[in-house]
């Protein structure tokens, strides 16, 4: 099922996950089936230890699942060797942390260069995309200033900026708010909102804050590594 | 490319920890290249004050002399021949005779080497010019060395005794005409230098030599029957064996500073490797792969190598200029230790030791890098986009 009808960019098929806990294994996933199309903006709630950073995980090519087959944008994590996963990544994903992430010896106009460095983007190319996203952001006054120079709620708005200065398909957001406070956390959302409907790039959170919950328009709920509910929200 | 950009920015970026790491390596490096460079430096005045002094272009000596057996003296002498005497009057040979003796400077009695040289000739830097005059007694130069030994000035009158060719006992009174100052020692202690003519009547050894020097050329010269041609790197290799045994000293002592230098940058990646977990975890996030993310750390280590190299140019290059043009003064010279060595030292700065300097400290950093950043490959990305501890 995708919310918006869309073509489905991340498809899990009876996907389990298990990871080894002293002689045993824990499965942190059990036979997870979720379709999600372009354009959602969705959501993995649910309490601590229910799985939602694992699967963020899988979707992100980051790790691969014990069991069944997690296809994102038409190729499947599972079989792509580490360069292929790590192009994928750097060409159609952004991640944003609950931890932000950033790279403390660099500006805030160089951590967000960052994923085009990698792209091997030109110069003026790069410099036109960066000071877009400080501006999506409101934090172009900030671009000189380092991680540390900066609030919370500044680091995390860096931080989905260069998640976004690439323009990737796909936000993997981890608890992006859970370290901000209420007025914070809003403007945050109401950013990835506005960049969700104006760029179409598909955002999945894994979380279980109630602000951020209010914003989804899909919310997929995992209950001891298994999808409880699946719920679209008509706004 | 973009490896070394990332690594440059993060180096930068790092602020403090990078330039005291890259002072520290800077350090090393020009300390290294400025004992290697004293070491170079040394070797080529020795070699040049030895060719000037003693060597010469190479030596003709008789088949029974041994310089380090001075019982060897008395029968390894012979006649020159005419083509020797010829190649002499043309200036490509001096001829030097060479006996033992005995010199009583005040009543106190030493033995001596004593060496009859042309006092006309102009190949070697010994002061011969001095001998060429007339006093009462046998002229005679002696270096500083002997003379600080024996006690002598120049215009003192000294009895010397030796023995003719037949065995017999002589004697006679000797003047210091001349006194010189030279780095060599081996032309200077315990030795007497007199005119040739004059030595060759005192032995009744007339015509006759020990050894010939040759001059400092290339020219071909021929072999001479019961003489053997000691090459100019023959005569060297003393020199030579003394400075390479400094040179394993301080090598010693430059793989101290180097190990220093290396562990300085080695500790800074290991703890880079722990403390910089969630970095390495979201560089993997963003797209560089495991092997990318080593190298970026490997070339982060070594470019310390390469800032160092500018680091240790800003302060060791003008260093390294005025040494060479000032020269270092030890307030010592080589004859208080019995080797080549002038009181002042020219180091000598080739571009071959800067080269293989600067070769050496970088590949050295950048495997002392390398082995703390593999352990990246071995890390889970998803438990260090966390910071946890692997």
């Amino acid at each position: 099922m995708t919310n918006n009808g869309n073509q489905a960019i991340i498809a899990l098929e009876h996907v389990v996950k298990r990871f080894p806990s002293g002689r045993t294994w824990f499965t942190a996933l059990k036979d997870i089936n979720l379709t999600l199309g372009r354009g959602e903006f969705a959501g993995l709630v649910g309490p601590s230890g229910s799985g939602k950073t694992t699967l963020l995980n899988l979707i992100g090519s980051l790790d691969s699942p014990s069991e069944g087959r997690v296809d994102v944008l038409g190729r499947e994590v599972g079989k792509m060797n580490a360069r292929e996963s790590a192009t994928m990544r750097k060409k159609h994903l952004g991640f944003i942390f609950q931890t932000y992430n950033l790279i403390p010896v660099y500006t805030v106009y160089e951590n967000v260069e960052f994923p085009l460095l990698l792209l091997k983007e030109k110069a003026d190319k790069r410099r036109k995309a960066v000071l877009e996203a400080l501006e999506w952001l409101g934090i172009e006054s900030k671009a000189k200033s380092k991680p540390t120079q900066l609030s919370g709620g500044e680091c995390q708005r860096v931080a989905i900026a260069r998640a976004m200065v690439k323009k990737p398909e796909i936000v993997l957001a981890d608890e992006p708010t859970a370290n901000l406070d209420a007025e914070n956390s809003h403007h945050i959302l109401q950013t990835m909102e506005q960049l969700n409907r104006e760029l179409g790039t598909t955002f999945l959170f894994a979380t279980h804050d109630e602000k951020v919950i209010k914003y989804l328009k899909r919310k997929i709920r995992l209950f001891d590594g298994k999808v409880a509910s699946d719920e679209i929200i008509q706004s | 490319m973009i490896t070394i950009k990332l690594a440059y920015r993060n180096l930068i970026g790092a602020g403090l920890r990078t330039w005291l790491n890259v002072i520290v390596l800077s350090f090393s490096f020009v300390m290294i290249i400025w004992m290697k460079g004293m070491l170079d430096g040394w070797d080529r005045q020795a070699r040049i004050d030895s060719i000037e002094w003693e060597t010469g272009g190479g030596q003709y000596w008789h088949e029974n002399y041994d310089p380090y057996d001075p019982f060897t003296f008395e029968d390894s002498h012979a006649p020159l021949t005419p083509e020797q005497e010829n190649l002499w009057q043309e200036g490509k040979l001096v001829p030097v005779l060479i006996t033992r003796g005995t010199i009583y400077p005040e009543g106190r009695m030493q033995n001596i080497v004593i060496k009859g040289i042309d006092v006309n000739q102009n190949l070697l830097s010994i002061p011969t010019a001095r001998l060429d005059t007339s006093v009462y007694g046998i002229p005679a130069v002696i270096g500083s060395a002997m003379a600080q030994n024996s006690q002598l000035k120049e215009g003192d009158r000294l009895v010397v005794r030796w023995r003719d060719a037949n065995g017999t006992f002589d004697a006679d009174e000797m003047v210091i005409t001349g006194i010189f100052h030279t780095t060599v020692p081996s032309i200077d202690a315990g030795q007497i230098w007199i005119p040739l003519k004059d030595l060759q009547r005192m032995t009744l050894l007339e015509n006759e030599a020990t050894l010939l020097v040759r001059d400092n050329t290339e020219d071909p010269m021929p072999r001479f029957s019961g003489w053997n041609f000691m090459e100019k790197n023959e005569l060297l290799k003393d020199i030579e064996t003394i400075i390479k045994s400094k040179t394993a000293g301080t090598s010693v002592f430059y793989m101290i500073l180097m190990l220093l230098a290396l562990l300085v940058i080695f500790d800074t990646q290991v703890l880079s490797v722990f403390r910089r977990q969630k970095e390495i975890g979201t560089y993997v996030a963003m797209g560089m792969t495991r092997k990318e993310v080593v190298a970026l750390f490997t070339v982060e280590g070594g470019m310390h190598a390469v800032l160092a190299i500018v680091v240790g140019a800003i302060y060791g290059i003008p260093l390294f200029i005025q040494q060479s043009a000032q020269g270092i003064s030890f307030g010592l010279s080589g004859q208080d230790f019995g080797i080549t060595m002038a009181e002042t030292l020219y180091p000598l700065y080739s571009m071959e030791l800067i080269i293989s300097t600067i070769f050496i400290i970088v590949i050295a950093t950048t495997f002392v890098s390398f082995i703390p950043a593999r352990k990246i490959s071995g890390m889970n990305p998803t438990e260090a986009i966390k910071g946890k501890i692997q």
